[in-house]
């Protein structure tokens, strides 16, 4: 028995659970039971401004840069908030040139190290990354905007398997290529989008150092936080200066990364547009090239498909991450049969998705990254109303308008979930990729259909192919034009699976056995 | 009505994506009382006796000695042969006696013995019947069996409700658990229970998952609401929260929106959830995990 006051609140009266008024026979008052706010409280130091790490020391940028009047540094904000959270180097030509160097001088010594020590060094920045997690989980949020849900349970789980894995083939090479002998590449300059900044990152590094090459990673320049903090763990661990160099800016810094002589390989990974630049740029010299571009990834839903499940692997298709996914299931092919019925369904999956704080372990669609991608969500979805075809936004009736998903957010980028029904092949928000929470829905009557109009793009990354038929998903997978086809489920990465596309989606491949190739000479 | 087909992978990472929800303070508080006010407490031992039974209906009705605003529990839920010790001891409160009948946990009876289980608990006073399906029929295949008998056990209730138990251990497959939850569903069931929990696996998240699922569409096709029970193995409050999680993000967005959060439409069969709940409200109040001995046995 306690008499002692209490200060927590207490359950409201009117509940009927509170009352003891309950009971079958009475109705039972409507419960609104909401969740509460819960912010991942690790706090991160963040310095308030970064140089590269080059030569494994962090450096400012070349003075020549500043002296000519351009500022040697630009602002990375929290896209939730648009706060400031620090200033990041951007990158000179100069810049390049000393990592570029700095990685030369480091290639004989590493390529020439015991692979078996090359492996060490890979289990050893894996191993620390576990260390950190929380750390980089927040940090990844805080730069990018994505929930802390997924950076915390997939970005950075991944990265640490993606350099475990990696560590495993470094003294195994010559399985990998049996009778043959293969060398390093030697510098590799790589390039990396701000929708996965860590995971990118490892996917670059992970399979380039098993192969014994250097590196020069240029991050996003959105989202260049977690590669600086991933910087200082290549120091922690004792990494040789020089085998990774990061040099950080926006476009012109990628630019002069790729023009530079004394790359060998360049690897992107971001829009199809400045893939096909960069595919011009390097035309003509010795430099090897590996693009993981856009996409406009078809998800096709049969009538015997196990419906529930289909319509949770379409939410884990484009809305996983904001949509800010090369590889999302953004274009929808439902059987014309269950097309109602999916699309009743996903409104009312729609309408329990958490759009919001980034931070809050409970938000299921964070921030868009930055207000230029908001802009062009934005454009997309009044292209799609103009065109004709239905907008349904989460957590509102009827037809919608762009506004709907976009306003009443106050500071920040955010965009509500939607997507269009009514949708032709021709129209622009299913041919071109939107990279945003927007799933465009279209039908189709047979198979043979589905496969027409799911191959009818420019783009090849990925399919999802749903049904319940073992005979039909071998068939259709057969004849898709896409890189990874995933089966009755989406957007599952394994380091161990090839990652890559067809058509303008790019060559090479990310992962596996096939993603060494790229970093050896045979 | 062909019931759909269910895929296991997405069905098991949609259930494991509930227990990632992080439940707080305010938030935490009030679906621990939730919680309390949709326990059916349990017992159905064959070791049971009146003393027990009636020291379990003092708990239900008070939960706690040490916080007099708890909610008392929706139920309890006791063989037929206790049921009168249970209504005369619950009298003038708003719990309800819930009698496990029709051959108990097995069902392997003749349909005339179980009949007649099923009129003596109601006739003893039992307000809700929790009845099992003939599971060796289901799975032969004989489901217009099992759906005539659900209509024959749903009369011989009358005014009582009928809670229709799958034992979805037994039947294996979630296309299984979809069909049979169809399948009681249109047979005239208020409430679809997973287990006897004298069968392991007892309630999982994917299975009650599949089963809100059939609950969800039957309530789109009709309108009509049926409840769900889960019952076996849910012993930990956090575990509890994360299955209201499921039914508030599966059933919460239709338009009889907040009514699935309700002990009209969903129970806990449980034994030991109650101390577990009663701890965790001490320690939101009070900062400090209670000792197992602060709370009565049952």
């Amino acid at each position: 028995m306690t008499t002692s006051p209490r200060s927590t609140p207490r359950p409201s009266s009117r509940t009927p659970a509170a009352n003891g008024a309950h009971g079958p026979a009475e109705t039972p008052a409507a419960t609104d039971w909401e969740y509460a706010p819960a912010p991942e409280s690790l706090k991160v130091a963040i310095a308030p401004r970064y140089g590269h790490f080059i030569g494994g020391a962090f450096v400012d940028p070349a003075p020549a840069r500043a002296r000519s009047g351009a500022p040697a540094y630009f602002a990375t904000i929290n896209p939730a908030t648009e706060r400031t959270l620090s200033e990041i180097a951007d990158g000179s030509p100069e810049d390049v040139d000393s990592a570029v160097r700095a990685a030369r001088a480091a290639l004989p010594r590493w390529a020439g190290l015991d692979p078996r020590n090359r492996a060490k060094y890979l289990f050893r920045l894996a191993r620390r990354i576990q260390d950190r997690a929380r750390e980089l989980a927040v940090l990844e949020t805080l730069d990018g905007g994505k929930p802390i849900k997924e950076s915390r349970d997939v970005d950075v789980p991944l990265v640490a398997q993606h350099f475990f894995y990696h560590a495993g083939w470094a003294d195994k090479l010559p399985y990998a290529f049996p009778g043959r002998a293969p060398r390093p590449v030697g510098v590799c300059g790589q390039i990396i989008p701000w929708n996965f900044p860590l995971l990118m990152a490892a996917w670059k590094l992970a399979p380039a150092l098993a192969c014994g090459n250097t590196c020069v990673l240029k991050p996003a320049e959105t989202t260049s936080l977690s590669a600086l903090r991933l910087a200082e763990i290549l120091h922690e661990i004792d990494l040789p200066p020089g085998v990774v160099n990061i040099v950080t800016g926006a476009g012109a810094t990628g630019a002069a990364l790729v023009e530079h002589p004394g790359v060998d390989k360049v690897a992107f990974t971001g829009s199809t547009e400045v893939g096909k630049r960069i595919a011009k740029a390097i035309a003509g010299t010795p430099k090897r090239l590996t693009l993981e571009l856009g996409g406009k990834s078809p998800n096709i839903i049969f009538e015997d498909a196990s419906l529930d499940q289909a319509v949770e692997g379409i939410i884990q298709g484009i809305y996983f991450n904001q949509g800010h996914v090369c590889c999302a299931g953004s274009r929808l092919f439902v059987q014309e049969g269950i097309a109602a019925e999916v699309a009743a369904k996903l409104r009312i999956r729609l309408a329990s998705l958490r759009v919001g704080d980034p931070m809050d372990k409970n938000t299921d669609l964070g921030a868009i990254n930055s207000r230029a991608q908001l802009e062009r969500i934005s454009r997309y979805l009044a292209i799609g109303r103009d065109e004709g075809a239905t907008l349904h936004v989460a957590d509102r009736p009827g037809a919608c308008t762009p506004a709907d998903a976009t306003s009443g957010f106050g500071r920040g980028f955010f965009c509500r979930p939607s997507f269009f029904t009514g949708v032709q092949p021709s129209h622009a928000i299913s041919r071109e990729e939107i990279f945003g929470p927007v799933l465009a829905v279209l039908t189709f009557r047979t198979p043979e259909e589905a496969i027409l109009r799911a191959n009818n793009s420019s783009y090849g990354l990925a399919a999802g192919v749903w049904t319940d038929k073992g005979s039909k998903i071998l068939e259709i997978a057969k004849r898709l034009e896409a890189g990874v086809v995933w089966l009755n489920t989406y957007n599952r990465f394994d380091p161990a699976s090839p990652f890559g596309g067809y058509k303008e989606s790019g060559f090479g491949r990310e992962g596996g056995l096939q993603g060494l190739r790229a970093y050896v000479t045979l | 009505m062909a019931s759909p087909t269910v895929d296991r992978v997405m069905v098991e990472a949609r259930a494991a994506s509930f227990t990632k929800r992080s439940i707080k303070a305010a938030s935490k508080l009030r679906a621990l009382m939730l919680v309390l006010s949709m326990l059916d407490l349990t017992t159905l031992e064959g070791k049971d006796s009146e003393e027990k039974v009636r020291s379990l209906c003092r708990k239900a009705r008070r939960p706690s000695e040490k916080f007099e605003d708890l909610p008392s529990m929706a139920a309890i839920c006791v063989y037929p042969r206790l049921v009168a010790t249970a209504k005369r001891e619950l009298a003038g409160s708003t719990v309800r006696v819930a009698s496990v009948a029709t051959g108990f946990p097995s069902g392997q009876y003749p349909l005339d013995v179980r009949l007649d289980d099923t009129r003596r608990a109601v006739g003893e006073g039992a307000d809700e019947i929790d009845m099992v399906i003939s599971r060796g029929a289901f799975l032969a295949g004989r489901h217009g069996e099992v759906a005539d008998e659900i209509r024959a056990f749903k009369h011989a209730c009358g005014p009582a409700h009928l809670k229709v138990i799958l034992e979805t251990g037994e039947l294996e497959t979630l296309d299984n658990v979809r069909r049979a939850s169809d399948l009681a569903i249109g047979a005239g069931a208020d409430f679809i229970k997973t287990s006897t929990g004298k069968v392991q696996p007892a309630a999982t998240m994917p299975v009650t998952l599949v089963m809100l699922e059939a609950i969800r569409d039957h309530a789109l096709r009709t309108g009509r609401c049926v409840g769900m029970k889960p019952a076996g193995g849910i012993a930990a409050a956090k575990l509890a929260i994360q299955y209201l999680i499921m039914v508030k993000e599966t059933l919460g967005p239709l338009e009889s929106g907040g009514r699935w959060l309700t002990p009209e439409f969903f129970r806990f069969g449980a034994s030991s959830l109650a101390n577990d709940v009663l701890r965790q409200i001490a320690w939101v109040r009070e900062g400090r995990y209670a000792a197992r001995y602060d709370f009565s046995e049952a």
